[in-house]
């Protein structure tokens, strides 16, 4: 009995958003496809919760483990209130008329293949498999940046494509290189690559192929983690997309490129005599972090700015898992837990402000406390939990990388805190001028539509005050399994 | 092995690395689209050629892939669009030609640098083949960078992609997944870049990205 609900709960993961893709891509009727849609992700969400309690037996092709778990809940979840807050969104958009009926039926399909994609990268077992599913996933997104066809959206969306493009094949040759190193022990065929025979065979693989492979997959994967100097897609497709989708970018889809390098670091660290890959994504993490702290001063247009602040923190929790280590892989797995939540809560934020305002440039909203209280609050407590300050859950895990930081390499930890410093004055700079200041617009907005932002707030909140003892068990384990 | 047998696939894996260098050079439209079908049957052949020495047939459905659909699909789709939108006079490229292949040579004496000290376990053969594919990646990277037409940087990435086929066929009893999958994800990425193309002449009249390139998001 217990065997089947896992297999069930796997099917459901991938098979909801597969199905619902060819069901929505045939549904003319955009409220019914919305409904759709959110009804949809809840399933897939109580499909990954499921998993939680039940796991089937891996298979050469899929693999459910503790850490893909994390991932998943935390990608369903997020999944879903984008999908709450896109159908207040995209109702708007059609009144305005940047998008049509067509444009809609096509963006909820593309949303939920990307489900989909998202769901299989993270299941899969065999490093091409998870490869094939990252394409899929980019390609979706690619489609989604360029649906408004401004010439900003085509700019940006031509440019991620080549970008992610270029990346992707990048990680396909560091796969390559890997599947030759694992054939000379476990064999040809499909076992040399599946992922857990390689974690625990490495250590008798060929390193200097290795280490080769691992400079492909970390320029690779690490374009679509968004890490400097790889990182220049990112900023255009967050502000030119559709929000949802910025929401989406930011909180599901940087995690799901991050989790195929972790998966590439673990096999690489089995092996003893292979470069340790951590100290290589410390330096890219901090070169993230430091890069984006500094962007984030001349930022003009707001979903550009928290673009730039997702660099900083997929920087942040790149170092976090290079460093290694219980402490800081659990800082780090927590990090991203709260980034994932916050910045999409952020997203939600701003696609209402941009829509109300009419525009992205910063210079041009003022007020928001004023203009529309509840969404300008939440904004304000939004900026303050993901710059870093207590009583949220990000203040938790960056104190607890810094501290980890500080007991093993002090000087990482100094330029770490600058960068922190440097990127959290530069929203607070700018957040002045959003929430407060005069203005006499006065906006009215449905509560109801406010809800995911409230949710993500309210569970970053929780974390940063009290962490209930299981879950600080179950990251802890799992910490303990990325290294 | 017999030494004609490993003769005969470096022939054609060099072959491909050769082509690379023609499709940077080339300033027509037309001819640029004739040698990526060139390119295309090169890696067919190369692709036949393994799985005749490997005795894996498997291969052999990746090479007709390449031969039918980077061979002669693809460029004679990519034809007609330039055809129609009478873009087929001359492409502008960033870098002139000279100091161009000039970084061509530079980035296959790297492959050659980097792959064939790292492969010392494996077979002679299989080393050099991974070594001919790493240079037409990198030559792949380098057309894509130094192009601004649309069609081009598509063409480029393309034979960027055939240094991957040629690099897994290369990797002894690698599962199909991955060759179809590569195969398969040429055609997606086709359709959006045709798509793309579409879109883009909608909205600008031309493919050239120059135009795109005026729109940085925050010109303010």
């Amino acid at each position: 009995m217990s065997a089947s609900t896992g297999s069930l709960a796997l099917a459901g993961l991938l098979g909801t958003p597969a199905l619902g893709a060819l069901l929505l891509a045939a549904i003319p009727r955009y409220r019914v496809a919305a409904a759709l849609n959110v009804t949809l992700c809840a399933l897939t969400l109580s499909c990954a919760a499921a998993l939680y309690w039940d796991r089937p037996e891996p298979s050469l092709y899929l693999l459910v483990d503790d850490v893909n778990t994390v991932f998943l809940l935390v990608g369903a979840l997020v999944g879903f209130s984008t999908s709450v807050f896109s159908a207040g969104y995209i109702a708007h958009e059609l009144q305005t008329r940047r998008l049509t009926a067509r444009d809609l039926r096509f963006y909820h399909a593309m949303y939920q293949l990307l489900m989909f994609a998202m769901n299989l990268a993270l299941l899969s077992n065999n490093i091409g498999l998870m490869w094939v599913a990252i394409e899929l996933a980019t390609l979706t997104t690619v489609m989604m940046v360029g649906i408004y066809r401004t010439s900003a959206a085509l700019e940006a969306a031509w440019k991620y494509f080549i970008l992610g493009s270029v990346g992707i094949a990048l990680a396909l040759f560091g796969t390559i290189l890997v599947y030759l190193a694992a054939q000379e022990h476990l064999g040809q065929g499909m076992v040399a690559m599946a992922w857990d025979r390689l974690a625990s065979s490495s250590a008798s693989f060929d390193p200097s192929l290795l280490n080769l492979s691992f400079v492909f997959l970390l320029l690779g994967y690490g374009t679509k983690v968004g890490l400097v100097p790889v990182h220049a897609w990112l900023p255009d497709a967050h502000a030119e997309g559709p929000t949802p989708i910025s929401a989406v970018l930011s909180g599901l889809l940087l995690n799901v490129a991050l989790f195929a390098l972790l998966r590439f670091k673990l096999i690489i660290a089995g092996n003893p005599h292979v470069l340790a890959p951590g100290p290589m994504m410390v330096t890219m993490g901090l070169v993230s972090v430091l890069f984006a702290g500094f962007m984030l001063y001349r930022r003009r247009d707001i979903k550009r700015m928290f673009a730039y602040s997702s660099i900083e923190h997929m920087g942040i929790i790149t170092l976090a898992f290079g460093l290694g280590g219980p402490l800081a892989s659990f800082a780090g797995l927590l990090h991203m837990t709260m980034h994932s939540l916050t910045k999409s809560a952020i997203f939600f934020g701003v696609g209402y402000i941009s829509q109300l305002e009419g525009t992205q440039r910063t210079a041009d909203i003022r007020g928001l406390t004023s203009s529309q209280p509840l969404l300008g609050w939440l904004l304000v407590l939004g900026v303050v939990a993901i710059g870093g300050l207590p009583p949220f859950g990000v203040f938790t895990s960056e104190f607890l990388l810094v501290t980890s930081t500080f007991a093993r390499a002090p000087w990482l930890a100094i330029a770490l805190v600058v960068g922190l410093l440097i990127a959290f004055s530069a929203l607070a700079l700018r957040l002045h001028g959003l929430a407060f200041g005069a203005t006499d617009k006065r906006h009215s907005l449905p509560a109801w539509r406010l809800a995911p932002m409230t949710l993500h707030l309210l569970l970053v909140a929780a974390a940063g005050v009290y962490l209930p003892g299981p879950v600080v068990a179950w990251f802890r384990h799992v910490a303990s399994q990325l290294g | 092995m017999s030494p004609l047998d490993s003769d005969i696939a470096h022939l054609l894996a060099g072959s491909m690395v050769l082509l690379s260098f023609l499709l940077l050079y080339q300033d027509r439209m037309f001819a640029l689209l004739n040698v990526f079908a060139l390119h295309a049957f090169a890696l067919a052949g190369s692709v036949a050629w393994q799985a005749t020495l490997q005795r894996a047939p498997h291969l052999f459905i990746t090479a007709l892939i390449a031969l039918l659909f980077k061979g002669v699909i693809i460029p004679v789709a990519l034809r007609r669009i330039v055809v129609r939108l009478g873009i087929h006079r001359s492409i502008d490229t960033v870098v002139s030609i000279g100091p161009t292949m000039l970084f061509g040579i530079a980035l296959v004496g790297l492959a050659i640098v980097v792959m064939l000290p790292v492969t010392q376990s494996e077979s002679e053969f299989v080393r050099e083949d991974l070594a001919f594919a790493l240079a037409v990646v990198l030559l792949g990277f380098l057309m894509m960078v130094t192009r601004r037409n649309a069609v081009s940087q598509v063409i480029g990435f393309m034979s960027l992609e055939n240094g991957l086929v040629l690099a897994a066929s290369g990797a002894r009893g690698m599962p199909l997944v991955v060759e179809i999958s590569v195969a398969f994800s040429v055609l997606i990425a086709f359709i959006v870049i045709g798509i793309f193309l579409f879109r883009i002449r909608e909205r600008f009249d031309t493919v050239d990205l120059r135009a795109l390139d005026l729109s940085r998001g925050e010109s303010l």
